[in-house]
């Protein structure tokens, strides 16, 4: 219900560069710990605990390759990575938790509501790691310091530019229900994909569940993670993707692989992950120095310039030919109220597409 | 019979263990099986309420499951999945099993080292391969069929991603099973039997259908009663192929609804059916064969006779290399491609080639050492635990040695029952609670693992006892062995090839399984399948391809290993 407060609230507040989430914007600037930074103690600490995991789904080459820097960085350190759908993360930490198995240390999520539940159940710890409390905007961070946003990214769509001319690539959300592209699409899911998951609701918000029943009727290959629909573009098994990862694309893309993006007219759903440490984790120290890690300029830098995402830091830098997200048309995201809806975006979902 | 005074009493001074292990048998097996179907039976018919934290009888998810179209499409689908897949796989089984046990084939060897391989083929990375060979658009044998024909872009020979593809891929994996049994059943038929037949005068195929067939006929009803079951509870190949093509199977269902927010009692509820149609076609099969003996093992060996192909021999390789080449062949050849190219579906060229898979899978993906120990692990112990399991218990039901053997006898074949998705489920509620909090540990994966291998190992030991006259077994009670003495000194080193086969057939099977680790496994007990798993959910089909190659290797290397180990010498390598 806290939430939900936090919510209305918000509405107000709501006027960045990035359209804002809710979950983060808060004048409570109180109840945040103070920054920590990495410190030599810090080091040694997590050095004796000596490994950590990281609950994620982001992208697995890109998620083993921040463990790798972070190794890197810190020997004598080993960064366990656990990668699935972010909804199959969510339901995997409430299994294990609900067991008393407290295996995870550092978590993200592309599906922004899930640090809200955790949050409302007392499951994260407030921590944040310098980088936050210096170079992140107060709408990128909790109010309470339990999370900030690692990640943003965009769900766009995308074609294979082999299969599809440039000209003839759909402008706009409406275009793909042309029953020419019927039997070319593929398409992620938002049972086991927390981007897809946020994705419908913006989609569903505003354009209209309409546009998902007519989608349906389009033959589509179905997939389950926002990853996998890129990868598809890139073997040529379908010509268009009706969501899926940007970051994904961009890597593809940068490969010389036959891949475009479309930021639909429409407007293009905004996803945010943001990072947290749980309270119960089994590595505290090595917890820490990672969530600070990783809000590292350094680090955010790897994740935009080998992985394609974007970035919350303000020392961070664009990479040249990408289409910088000011001169994109954003769908709103709102993470209180994909929690609140999760459940029956889900079960609509899986009626309107029969998987 | 008459057994002389001296040796009653000598007998009578010993103590015997075998009532005692046995009782503790059964009463392992209770808890191993009726404690999960047990709290599913329990989710099925109740409701949790939230206002009084009570579960209430009810009903509600028995109609859900029978008028929401949502589970009856998925029931059908499965049930006509079953029955394709099965004569599918006994239609192509049959014939191969026949010739390279009863006749002169050459390379008999080595084309059941094949059907091995394509047994020790999880069946979900199967799915993987067919789908980088038969993806409508992009697989290789589409992107050959346009090639040479000219086709148009969006033209295809094959779709996987359809009911007939996920059937096709089904019988790939399934029909392994049904070759073993019916091969193995001919090996066992001796010569002297065929050899009356023909010396009273029965032609050929007269003898073939008076005494072969017969013969095999109950290992070709455990063959297609395998296929079918195989079939219907099989979770990786759906979960890979009829997601991307729009439909659900029962078990791919069963798992949805574990997604959150997770639907025990429905998912629970689902599996009922499915046990109900077991039970129903196991008892069919003991009707259909009844009290008919096969004993074919006695006291007296004789070989099988072998018949000469002729001009047959060239159609006969001719088949079996194209039924080798689905299972075996053309998915290999489809995963060391991917292994070694840059795009999964680009033909690997010598200027193509990258080893950025390898060094992928094995230095910067970070579970692959961890997964990969754990399944070891698992597969050692599953494999031993199982053996001896089905040994004992197959011994009992075949011999009749105590009473109650029956009940024995169903609790070993009804996990068969029970979708290892499912079962996952049934152990994470038993083993979650006091007493005995496993989960998170392997023991919950080896409680899975050796419950869901011990229908089909308890089945291969039982046809096995039933093939070896008691007469031997006999002889040994009539000089005072227990049971549990005669079953170890006489019967069991007469079953070596038998058990080798089963410890084998059990490695293996725990190495490809699946759908109960989906449901039980923590982030610190993860094994190679669910790994796998997990690559395919975000498309990682190079690292797929590697981390498959390299799990088909060291299972080879183990069960050759274990085939090689001194005190079995001279054991062949079995079609486990």
């Amino acid at each position: 219900m806290r939430m939900r407060r936090l919510s209305r609230r918000h509405v107000i507040k709501a006027s960045t560069a990035f359209a804002a989430s809710t979950v983060f914007a808060s004048p409570l600037r109180a109840a945040a710990p103070p920054a920590m930074a990495i410190t030599p103690a810090l080091v040694e600490a997590a050095r004796r605990e000596g490994k950590v995991v990281w609950y994620t789904s982001v992208d697995l080459p890109l998620a083993e390759r921040i463990a790798k820097s972070f190794e890197a960085n810190f020997p004598g350190i080993v960064c366990r990575v656990e990668r699935s759908g972010a909804e199959r993360v969510f339901q995997r930490i409430g299994q294990e938790y609900a067991s008393s198995i407290h295996a995870v240390d550092v978590v993200n999520s592309s599906d922004a509501a899930h640090l809200i539940v955790w949050k409302g159940k007392g499951w994260l710890e407030p921590f944040v790691p310098e980088d936050v409390a210096r170079h992140f905007p107060d709408e990128h961070k909790d109010p309470d310091g339990m999370f900030a946003s690692f990640r943003i990214f965009l769900c766009p769509m995308g074609y294979n530019t082999t299969l599809v001319k440039t000209e003839e690539a759909p402008k706009r959300y409406a275009d793909i229900l042309d029953p020419k592209w019927a039997g070319k699409i593929v398409k992620a899911h938002p049972s086991y994909s927390g981007t897809i998951l946020t994705a419908t609701y913006q989609i569903s918000r505003d354009i209209g569940w309409d546009f998902f029943e007519r989608l349906a009727k389009q033959k589509i290959m179905q997939v389950q993670s926002a990853a996998d629909p890129p990868k598809k573009l890139a073997l040529g098994e379908r010509a268009l993707m009706a969501d899926g990862i940007e970051y994904g694309l961009f890597q593809s893309k940068e490969k010389g692989q036959p891949v475009e993006l479309i930021y639909p007219a429409e407007g293009t759903p905004l996803i945010v992950g943001p990072n947290a440490i749980f309270k119960g984790a089994p590595n505290p120290n090595a917890a820490r120095l990672l969530q600070c890690y990783m809000f590292t300029r350094e680090c955010q830098q790897l994740a935009i310039d080998y992985g394609g995402l974007r970035s919350a830091h303000a020392l961070a830098k664009d990479k040249p030919g990408r289409t910088p997200i000011s001169q994109i048309k954003l769908m709103k995201d709102d993470a209180a109220e994909v929690e609140r809806l999760s459940a029956e975006i889900k079960m609509r979902y899986s009626q309107i597409f029969k998987v | 019979m008459a057994i002389p005074a001296r040796v009653v009493q000598w007998r009578a001074l010993k103590i015997d263990v075998s009532m005692p292990m046995l009782a503790s048998v059964a009463a392992l097996l209770c808890v191993l099986i009726a404690l999960p179907v047990s709290w599913l039976v329990y989710y099925s018919v109740t409701a949790h309420d939230p206002a009084t934290n009570v579960r209430n009888l009810t009903l509600a998810h028995f109609h859900t499951l029978f008028t929401d179209p949502d589970f009856v499409d998925p029931l059908i689908t499965t049930i006509s999945l079953a029955v394709s897949s099965a004569a599918l796989s006994c239609g192509v089984a049959a014939p191969i099993g026949w010739l390279v046990a009863r006749t002169d084939l050459p390379m008999a060897g080595a084309i059941r080292a094949l059907v091995t391989a394509s047994f020790v083929t999880p069946p979900f990375l199967g799915a993987v391969a067919w789908e980088i060979l038969a993806a409508p658009n992009s697989g290789l044998i589409n992107q050959l069929y346009r090639a040479t024909t000219g086709a148009q872009q969006e033209q295809y020979l094959l779709n996987i991603y359809s009911l007939p593809g996920l059937i096709f891929v089904i019988s790939c994996y399934t029909f392994p099973y049904v070759f073993v049994l019916i091969a193995n059943a001919l090996d066992r038929i001796p010569a002297d039997l065929e050899d009356a037949s023909a010396m009273l005068g029965a032609g050929t195929w007269t003898t073939a259908r008076r005494v072969t067939v017969p013969l095999v006929l109950p290992a070709l009803l455990a063959g297609i009663l395998i296929a079918f079951l195989q079939a219907m509870i099989l979770f990786g190949s759906p979960a890979i192929l009829a997601l991307p093509a729009g439909f659900h199977t029962m078990t791919t269902k069963i798992w949805s609804m574990f997604q959150y927010p997770p639907k025990p009692e429905l998912a629970a509820a689902a599996s009922l059916p499915l046990l109900v149609v077991t039970v129903v076609l196991l008892r069919a099969q003991h009707m259909i064969l009844g009290r008919k003996g096969y004993s074919v093992v006695g006291g007296k060996a004789a070989t099988p006779r072998l018949i000469a192909l002729g001009w047959f021999v060239v159609p006969a390789i001719v088949f079996v290399v194209i039924v080798l080449s689905m299972p075996v062949f053309l998915p290999y050849f489809a995963l060391f491609n991917a292994a070694f190219s840059p795009i999964a579906t680009t033909l690997m060229t010598p200027a193509n080639a990258t080893l950025h898979n390898v060094y992928f899978t094995f230095v910067e993906l970070s579970s692959t050492q961890l997964a990969l120990r754990n399944t070891f692990i698992l597969g050692l112990a599953s494999a031993s635990i199982g053996t001896v399991l089905a040994l004992v218990i197959g011994y009992v039901t075949a011999r009749q040695a105590v009473r109650g053997h029956r009940i024995l006898a169903f609790l070993a074949t009804a996990p068969i029952a029970i979708p290892g998705i499912v079962l996952g489920v049934g152990l994470f509620l038993s083993y979650t609670r006091p007493p005995l909090v496993l989960y998170g540990t392997l023991w919950v994966l080896l409680i899975a693992y050796v419950t869901i291998e011990l229908p089909a190992a308890y089945q291969q030991m039982q046809s096995a006892f039933h093939t070896i006259n008691p007469e031997l077994e006999e002889a040994s009670r009539v000089f005072g062995a227990t049971p549990l003495q005669a079953l170890r000194h006489v019967t069991a080193p007469l079953l070596r090839t038998n058990v080798l086969a089963t410890w084998c057939f059990i490695f293996v099977s725990t190495i490809r399984e699946l759908s109960a680790a989906i449901m039980l496994f923590t982030s610190e007990t993860k094994v190679v399948s669910v790994l796998i798993f997990d690559l395919k959910e975000s498309g990682d089909l190079g690292a797929i391809a590697v981390l498959g190659l390299s799990m088909l290797v060291l299972t080879f290397a183990v069960v050759i290993g274990v085939n090689r180990m001194p005190g079995f010498g001279g054991a062949r390598l079995r079609n486990t």
